[in-house]
């Protein structure tokens, strides 16, 4: 919304920052009183750290964040709360997996396929999400209720359909039940990080084209500026020609199309097919990655870095003997004063702003000014 | 409180008071001594100071230096409880009270009276009722609060103050949301709280209303106090040389430019609100190009509904309206400002400006889909760029750029920015819904010019206005609206204001 000076990249900065830090003191805190210790924590990430293994799952985990990021960050531009990202990727990645596995996909050729779950994950994102947009064009049906309540009926959808007697079957040696597994003619390619087994994401490349995508739709044109204007006031955007409920319907069927995005660079990167393990709740990680990232392309992409490193160094700690929900904890407390911190900072810049304005006009012109 | 009978010592006395901004003096030495149970008026320009200074008396900002005295007693404030404890309260310019709650709610929000565990409710009713009957407010503690007037809303907020056991109040432009009688109901108000041995310190920067209330006036300009003088030995010409250092500007049309191309007709306008009330019943009129239209009424007749309903944006029961020869009955709010209708509301914060955006972003809105904001689908950011900046030096928009803040700006050049935009792009019809309210008499005046040069470049113009002033000067044909209708058409050449008051309340009409 302004232009970059270093004083507003300071400020811009100070917040996560200053909410990083008090999270790390909150959490040494809490290790020192449970008798663990902190030196030992952060020893014990920092050798997590030095590991490729964990830095290239750190960015997988990312890359999926981010997605699920940006869906929210859709929703909240135009203060729309779309809670229900969790179901609508679910839904999402259960059905196009169900899809890309099908034997008749198997002699489509390998783009053309991997295209088509990908549209069809980011359609049916779209029409779960657009239940929840039709209710409250419609019916008024406040979206927060409505997409918490999305998210329970998926996910009893998701293990209704999950059931060797519809869309999946039992995989082998296990009691786990996945949809048919996707063959290497449906899979996106990894691409090797020196020094680790694990492949980074190839959909990477998804997820910062939808980063780009989402900067250019919100700062280029003519959509995106109804949108913000819509966030930061209904009422004027109403009397400047904006129509709400066409708003309301847009964001939130784009916000689920990128929802659907989610799943895919776990299904086709890794999984290869939607079984009962697929990751849970990235929809509310996503929540917490887009208010820590304040919605902005750049800033999500860090901030869903830090939680995707956070995640996966969690695994050392219990190596060392240090309970792993010590980092559940500082997410939480991240998340919790950077939202204090934002809103001081805001506040802090209005009023930074008027005195600005104040010292670069002086006083107001007198009449005399004026006439002569 | 004790009542001492001789000379009691004044309620509130600011000495010396200065309190500097970074690089801005908002006060220096400011010298004011209130006289307990006297009504007390503080006049100025806008930015001459006089919201910073009662933010010092209402203990919202520390002064840097100088002294308050409550009832001779030195005190200093930290916070607003420091206040109100003092018995100071404040009722501000925009209320400050929560629609969806009664009037009861309200009252207590904050100072809840409590029973145990419980809340009493029964005794803050009794509470509300005597303040109401002791001091004539007419207050009904369990409506809704959504259900009020602006005028019953405001002697809420006064009477929430009083609740709090407040002495001294100040009313921050208490006149500026309201219409003549409201204006004389507050009047009669304050003269009952004044008779009960309250003191009123009432800021304003209307002269004829502080003439007819005050008992002592400060002139505030620049920041300091210019002048102390009784309302008797004073004109409100004399007091406005003392407030800007020259005459007012007097809102006048010169020669005619009415043609008779008729440019916006509206036929049996009727809007049914969604409590099944009539809001706007049956209104019809031509405005040609040319033509200045006003429209005059107590505020809550129906003028909110006009516009919203010319404007797309309320959907009217039924009626035609017609945009050059176009049916735009049900054309969207898009469509008719595509079709060069600009629309300054009449709340601007509500409706006409992005507080959280820059003043480019500004410049787009409402027009974000014609040049030269928009190229197709995209935003034309250089040429909304350019544009803001031509508007802003046309309109004398007082900002340091165009990549600050709307809300980083005084009221006054906002307005000026919003009338800019809005009559960017060749408007053939402004819908201007009091374009000068809130505004600083150099702004008004060059808002009024503004409005002339297109009237005489052929645009027409529907103005709505509780300023009669403006509206008889500014207008080429005047309309009285009451209760949704329009009762009555006047010259505005032989019009006075007195007459056009009565018109507005329906007094000496027949039915």
């Amino acid at each position: 919304m302004r232009k970059l000076s270093p004083r507003s990249v300071l400020l811009g900065l100070a917040a996560p920052v200053g909410a990083l830090v008090f999270a790390l003191l909150v959490c040494a805190a809490i290790l020192a009183l449970t008798g663990k210790s902190p030196a030992d924590t952060i020893d014990a990430m920092a050798t997590a750290t030095q590991r490729p293994r964990t830095i290239a799952n750190s960015i997988n985990s990312a890359t999926t964040y981010y997605l699920a990021a940006v869906a929210v960050a859709i929703g909240f531009k135009m203060k729309l709360f779309n809670i229900g990202v969790d179901g609508q990727y679910r839904m999402a990645a259960m059905l196009s997996a169900a899809l890309a596995g099908a034997t008749f996909m198997s002699g489509v050729p390998q783009f053309l396929r991997i295209a088509m779950t990908i549209v069809a994950a980011m359609l049916v994102g779209a029409a779960w999400a657009g239940l929840a947009a039709l209710l409250k064009v419609t019916r008024g049906v406040s979206e927060v209720i409505s997409t918490i309540m999305l998210n329970a009926i998926a996910t009893y959808l998701v293990s209704y359909l999950l059931n060797p007697a519809r869309l999946a079957q039992a995989t082998a040696g296990s009691n786990n039940i996945s949809t048919r597994r996707i063959d290497a003619g449906g899979q996106v390619p990894g691409l090797p990080y020196p020094g680790s087994t694990s492949k980074v994401f190839g959909l990477i490349f998804l997820a910062v084209l939808v980063g780009v995508l989402y900067w250019f739709v919100l700062s280029r044109t003519r959509f995106g500026f109804e949108l913000k204007a819509t966030g930061l006031s209904e009422s004027a955007a109403v009397a400047s020609g904006v129509s709400v409920k066409r708003m309301v319907v847009y964001s939130m069927l784009i916000s689920g199309a990128v929802a659907g995005l989610v799943g895919m660079p776990q299904l086709l990167g890794s999984s290869y097919g939607y079984a009962l393990d697929f990751p849970p709740g990235l929809g509310f990680i996503g929540i917490a990655v887009a208010l820590l990232g304040r919605n902005h392309p750049v800033g999500m992409a860090v901030s869903a870095l830090l939680w995707g490193y956070l995640d996966n160094t969690a695994n050392s700690l219990d190596v060392a003997g240090i309970p792993r929900e010590i980092v559940a904890i500082m997410q939480g407390v991240i998340v919790l004063s950077v939202v204090a911190a934002y809103e001081l900072v805001r506040r802090y810049r209005v009023r930074a702003e008027q005195q600005e304005v104040g010292r670069a006009l002086g006083r107001t012109k007198t009449l005399e000014e004026v006439s002569s | 409180m004790p009542h001492q009978a001789d000379t009691p010592a004044p309620a509130v006395e600011l000495s010396g008071i200065t309190k500097r901004f970074p690089g801005v003096i908002a006060n220096s030495d400011v010298n004011i001594t209130v006289r307990a149970g006297t009504v007390h008026a503080l006049v100025g320009e806008n930015g001459a100071g006089k919201s910073t200074l009662m933010k010092i008396l209402y203990g919202m900002q520390p002064p840097d230096e100088g002294t308050i005295a409550v009832d001779g007693h030195p005190v200093s404030f930290g916070s607003p409880a420091d206040a109100i404890r003092a018995g100071i309260g404040m009722v501000h310019q925009h209320f400050m009270l929560a629609d969806n709650l009664t009037v009861l709610e309200n009252v207590v929000l904050g100072s809840e009276p409590r029973k145990g565990l419980g809340l009493d409710f029964a005794a803050a009713r009794a509470k509300i009722r005597q303040i109401s009957d002791a001091y004539g407010l007419g207050v009904r503690p369990d409506r809704l609060v959504d259900d009020l007037g602006v005028g019953e809303r405001q002697r809420v907020e006064i009477l929430k103050v009083l609740y709090r056991g407040a002495r001294t109040l100040i009313l921050d432009e208490p006149t500026a949301v309201l219409v003549p009688q409201e204006v004389d109901e507050l009047f009669g108000n304050l003269r009952d709280l004044k008779a009960e041995g309250l003191t009123i310190l009432f800021i304003s920067h209307k002269l004829d209303e502080v003439l007819s209330v005050a008992d002592d006036i400060t002139v505030m300009r620049r920041g300091t106090t210019v002048a102390s003088v009784s309302p008797s030995g004073v004109t409100a010409r004399k007091l406005a040389e003392l407030m800007v250092g020259s005459e007012l500007p007097v809102p006048e049309l010169r020669e005619s430019t009415v043609t008779d191309q008729a440019v916006l007709d509206v036929r049996g306008l009727t809007v049914v609100g969604a409590d099944g009330r009539t809001v706007l019943d049956d209104v019809s009129f031509t405005i040609h190009a040319g033509e200045v239209l006003g429209i005059a009424g107590v505020e809550g007749n129906g003028q909110a509904e006009l516009v919203e309903a010319l404007m797309g944006i309320r959907v009217p029961t039924a009626g035609k309206i017609t945009l050059a020869d176009r049916d735009i009955t049900r054309a969207s709010t898009r469509h008719r400002r595509e079709a060069g209708m600009g629309y300054v509301p009449e709340d601007r914060h509500r409706q006409g400006v992005l507080l959280e955006a820059t003043l480019w972003e500004n410049r787009v809105l409402g027009h974000q889909t014609r040049p030269p904001n928009a190229r197709g689908p995209l935003l034309d950011r250089r040429g909304a760029k350019a544009d803001t900046r031509r508007i802003v030096e046309e309109y004398d928009v007082r900002t340091p750029g165009i990549e600050v803040n709307a809300a980083a700006l005084s009221g006054g050049n906002q307005q000026k920015l919003i009338v800019g935009r809005e009559m960017s792009g060749d408007p053939v019809v402004l819908i201007a819904s009091h374009p000068t309210r809130g505004v600083d008499v150099g702004a008004q005046a060059a808002i009024w010019e503004h409005i002339r040069r297109a009237r005489a470049d052929r645009l027409a113009v529907l103005l709505i206005s509780a300023d009669l002033d403006e509206l008889i000067g500014m207008s080429d044909t005047l309309a009285v609206i009451l209760r949704g209708r329009l009762v009555a058409d006047h010259d505005p050449a032989t019009v006075t204001p007195e007459q056009l008051g009565s018109a507005m309340t329906g007094a000496g009409r027949e039915d």
